[in-house]
């Protein structure tokens, strides 16, 4: 989630017109423990005086790389069994539903499409594909992934965190276990998401 | 001392079934020492480094069955490097020469090498039991030698090991004239096995009751099977996976309707709901059902097979069962006794959690409640009081919020009050975990009123020295303390060393002891072995000969009469 960024100011400000449910500022919060493990080397997060210090070290612990939506990742924590731990990572990568269909919508388009992410092996395909299907309607050419200056369309995907991400960004496989339903932007509306180079 | 011929004492032990009482009565006088010690057929080691196997064995050379515990619990959370210790070779060794008359051996989270379980196939000639609990250091190679070469084996009971895939041949092992076995477990295997070889095993083995399959044994085979065994009492399934629609499926829900004493069920890996009607015909029957390892089973199906258990006594499901299902649990399962909720994320987004109040409704729906597993997402004081009100029977009590330190949600206090009212209530406590925001109030309240504690999970609570020391001043029964990852120091490491003495061991990692400190209680305490364990670090800080003030990561301390272990590794140093 923090992938890209170099650019601070300007994930903060879309992150700052993001659409959530919570209290302002509860976002944060329900990811990271309250007490922080102390002092110990593998631990990534900070120490931690005590629980009302929370929010200062997790406003410090929001900068370093954390997965999006992951609990700390304090060894050995949650206290589960290595041996059911290595049971349950082995399920979560077997897990293969039959059919990964997504819905896609397309800005000024009057009806979505849905598309099976398993049938494509790459985003090269996917874009193509896209295209492909909404032929008639767009003016202009689907954009490649990762350059969104120059095309008249972006295409962007939400993800489990229902933040709308631009394709591209992600390890395929990574893209289509999170990928929950696509949108197809419009140029001028594309230009805030795209990553500088 | 001696009104009573020798016989006629020994029949009396006979009655003694606890170890406890045995070693009671081994006290008295040298006669009894003398009578028990020769008719002690039972040897329980709760930590294979308190004692040298050879000296087992010369006390009590008519042992029969020996259990040998090896590393500290928290060495299941990957907080012990992987090689600690914990070797079994030793014990297979000793006995061998000493006590070839052994049976049945026990061993959980040792490290068990082929050669040793090829010693042991070949020693005793009458070995009949063999259970091996989170154990690793072997392969299917080892299995292969006690199959071929233990000749009246009963009982092969493979529990949550790592065990080394060499290939399928050694259920083929198992001589033509194997026809003694009752209880084979071999569900943490993950390779594949030998269907007709498994098939026809089962089938020359009239007695066999629990039989435990692992994810590679297909529906077909166990449906193969379960017309052999109908006799079963204890089943865990394979690979629960079919075509719901084929003649095959029916075959199989007929065969387990033939299984009238199937009791306990486990496995469903790869479960499909729509396999699941298999079993409704003995759910009415099953006293133990395990689904945790069945993500798949969720919702209005997990809720429909549930609601057909009316019988049951243990349950370990995923928390996506969600507190509606807790609350279907609780209304339909009245004798439940021991309820475990795992977490996983292996349920997919969206699904449901587990909070307070699947617990609370557990509570009060099942009043027989007294053994506890619970993983969840927060917890609340109010909760914890209506739980330890609604269940006075805990005798196992292990909870753990996800979020580390948290604090009750609603009233964003530490949950003190809650755990406090736990220990309160539940007098026959023996067994805890904590979690949760706690201060060193928790800790006041544990050491009032935790009489019969005996094992003590502590992890990111507390605020000083203090509430350990309340700990160890408290609970009389204290066997087993781990902590970790909270601010105890060496004045409560020091409070009263004679304390460790009366307890099997200690642990303390992430804590505020120090060097020093370790070295104090080791020169005072000749009869401890105080290990510190000092894992290599790339910002290694730890000089050959680092500070008395350096903050010691791990330590583990337990009472022996062996002396320091000869085989410890570099990086655990025996103070």
């Amino acid at each position: 989630m923090e992938g890209g960024g170099s650019d601070g100011s300007d994930l903060d400000n879309l992150k700052a017109t993001e659409l959530k449910l919570g209290l302002p500022g509860t976002g944060e919060q329900e990811k990271l423990p309250s007490i922080l493990p102390r002092s110990s080397k593998r631990a990534i997060l900070e120490a931690n005086e005590g629980p009302s210090k929370r929010n200062s070290s997790e406003i410090k612990s929001v900068e370093r790389d954390q997965k999006p939506a992951a609990k700390a990742q304090i060894v050995g924590w949650p206290p589960i069994q290595s041996y059911r731990k290595n049971s349950y990572q082995a399920m979560k990568m077997e897990a293969e539903p039959t059919g990964m269909y997504v819905k896609v919508s397309m800005d000024g388009v009057p009806y979505l499409r849905k598309i099976d992410l398993k049938v494509y092996k790459g985003y090269e395909e996917l874009r193509e594909a896209l295209e492909d299907m909404f032929k008639c309607f767009s003016l202009g050419e689907i954009s490649r992934m990762n350059e969104s200056n120059g095309y008249e369309y972006a295409i962007t995907y939400e993800d489990k965190d229902g933040d709308w991400m631009l394709v591209g960004d992600v390890p395929w496989e990574m893209f289509i276990s999170s990928c929950k339903r696509m949108r197809i932007m419009k140029g001028d509306e594309a230009r805030g998401l795209g990553s500088t180079p | 001392m001696t009104y009573f011929p020798e016989e006629v004492v020994e029949h009396i032990f006979d009655f003694l079934e606890s170890h406890r009482h045995r070693n009671t009565v081994s006290t008295v006088c040298k006669a009894w020492y003398r009578v028990e010690r020769l008719s002690r057929r039972s040897v329980f080691v709760g930590n294979c480094y308190a004692v040298r196997p050879e000296r087992v064995v010369v006390r009590f050379p008519g042992v029969r069955s020996l259990s040998v515990k090896g590393k500290p619990h928290f060495a299941d959370f990957n907080l012990v490097p992987h090689d600690w210790g914990g070797f079994a070779l030793p014990w297979i060794e000793a006995f061998a020469r000493g006590c070839p008359g052994l049976e049945e051996l026990r061993l959980k989270r040792m490290v068990v090498s082929d050669e040793s379980l090829e010693l042991l196939a070949r020693s005793f000639p009458n070995f009949k039991v063999l259970v091996l609990v989170s154990c690793e250091g072997f392969s299917t190679d080892g299995l292969a030698a006690i199959a071929t070469h233990c000749r009246v084996l009963r009982e092969l009971d493979l529990q949550e090991n790592e065990v080394e895939d060499r290939g399928p041949q050694w259920l083929s092992c198992f001589p033509d004239s194997c026809t003694s076995l009752v209880s084979l477990n071999f569900a943490c295997l993950k390779g594949d096995v030998n269907a007709g070889a498994l098939e026809r095993l089962v089938a020359r083995c009239p007695n066999i009751r629990t039989l435990r399959l692992n994810r590679a044994v297909s529906v077909d085979s166990l449906s193969k099977i379960l017309a052999r065994a109908p006799h079963l009492v204890d089943l865990g399934t394979g690979s629960f996976t079919m075509d719901h629609r084929a003649e095959a499926y029916h075959r199989l829900m007929n065969n387990f309707t033939k299984c009238k004493s199937l009791k306990s069920l486990s496995g469903f890996w790869d479960a499909s709901p729509r396999c699941l009607p298999a079993v409704y015909p003995i759910c009415r029957n099953l006293t133990g059902l395990n689904l945790s390892y069945a993500p798949a089973i969720q919702g209005a199906d997990l809720i429909k097979l549930i609601r057909l258990c009316l019988k049951l006594q243990r349950l370990w499901v995923l928390d996506c069962i969600g507190d509606k299902g807790l609350a279907v649990v609780a209304s339909t399962c009245k004798e439940l006794q021991e309820l475990r909720v795992f977490p996983s994320d292996v349920c997919g987004a969206g699904t449901a959690v587990v909070t307070e109040e699947g617990l609370v409704a557990i509570s009060s729906g099942c009043p027989k409640l007294n053994s506890l597993l619970y993983f969840c997402h927060q917890m609340t004081n109010a909760a914890l009081i209506t739980i330890a009100k609604n269940c006075p029977h805990f005798t196992r009590f292990r909870l753990c919020i996800l979020d580390p330190g948290k604090p009750d949600p609603v009233t964003n206090q530490p949950l003190d009050e809650g755990f406090g009212a736990i220990v309160q209530s539940c007098k026959d406590l023996r067994r805890l975990s904590l979690s949760g925001l706690l201060t060193d109030q928790v800790f006041l309240y544990i050491g009032m009123y935790a009489e019969c504690l005996e094992m003590l999970s502590i992890a990111f609570a507390g605020d000083s020295d203090k509430g350990m020391m309340y700990v160890l001043n408290g609970c009389k029964n204290m066997r087993k303390l781990e902590i970790r990852d909270s601010p105890f120091g060496d004045a409560a490491l020091l409070e009263d060393v004679g304390k460790y003495e009366t307890m099997r061991s200690l642990w303390m990692s992430s804590c505020d002891i120090t060097l020093r400190g370790c070295k104090t209680l080791a020169a005072k305490m000749p009869r401890l072995n105080v290990e510190v364990i000092n894992e290599r670090d790339e910002s290694d800080e730890m000089e050959e000969n680092p500070s008395d003030l350096h903050r010691v990561e791990k330590m583990y301390v337990y009472r022996t009469v062996a002396g320091p272990r000869n085989d410890a590794p570099d990086f655990v140093w025996t103070l």
